[in-house]
């Protein structure tokens, strides 16, 4: 099974592990991604996230459908959100259940890593100083 | 001639001057040279890492043939996460 949402509101964690979990199911693997103070060295402000929303849900199934046919996974859940967020507050959780914690690790980490790959969401980061939009010049 | 809407996001948006524009271009116009025209009208893109055209919510290959109607977008490079 597969949940996938991109809001500009909050996400609860407990929702999201509530929603993983599953009887048959040994272990979850949550990945939350926090905004961090600093990018190297330069003080943040906060992050400013937006998406091209039906095509970052398209790539998200994507991603979704490739950890529960690579490994073996019950369940896995992506959001993502958007807008202004400060510091220590959670743009992207990831979480998954599976009868034995490898595949849970794995497809989790599977899952993150190509979510920063291929979904189309963009990060501002907003500086004392000015903004950079990360990653979009060399 | 057909006009397309194109959609910008992230630094694109700033680049392009909103977050749509209309372009007019020749019947059966590819992606790579939608890709060409705009780096010409908006040199700033040619500035960046890179950046991708998506047809209809999908990377496309750069001879993908655009159709009337087709939702493009600019998608420069991804940060989320």
């Amino acid at each position: 099974m597969i949940d996938l949402k991109i809001s500009s509101e909050p996400i609860n964690i407990q929702s999201c592990v509530d929603w993983v979990m599953a009887p048959e199911s040994g272990g979850i693997d949550v990945f939350i991604g926090t905004v961090r103070n600093a990018t190297k060295g330069k003080k943040v402000i906060h992050l400013e996230f937006e998406a091209y929303e039906s095509m970052a849900l398209n790539e998200m199934r994507k991603i979704a459908e490739t950890t529960l046919a690579t490994w073996p996974v019950h369940k896995i859940l992506i959001h993502h959100r958007t807008g202004l967020l400060n510091i220590g507050e959670i743009p992207v959780v990831i979480a998954v259940s599976a009868a034995h914690r490898a595949a849970a690790f794995d497809a989790c980490r599977y899952a993150i890593d190509m979510l920063k790959q291929t979904v189309p969401i963009w990060k501002k980061e907003v500086f004392e100083d000015g903004e950079v939009w990360v990653a979009a010049h060399p | 001639m057909m006009t397309v809407n194109i959609l910008a996001f992230g630094i694109a948006k700033e680049i392009l001057g909103g977050t749509a524009i209309s372009i007019n271009f020749s019947d059966g116009v590819s992606v790579l040279e939608i890709k060409t025209i705009l780096e010409e009208q908006y040199p700033r893109l040619k500035q960046l890492t890179s950046f991708a055209i998506a047809v209809n919510g999908e990377y496309t290959k750069p001879e993908t043939i655009i159709s009337p109607g087709d939702e493009i977008a600019i998608i420069p490079p991804v940060s989320g996460g």
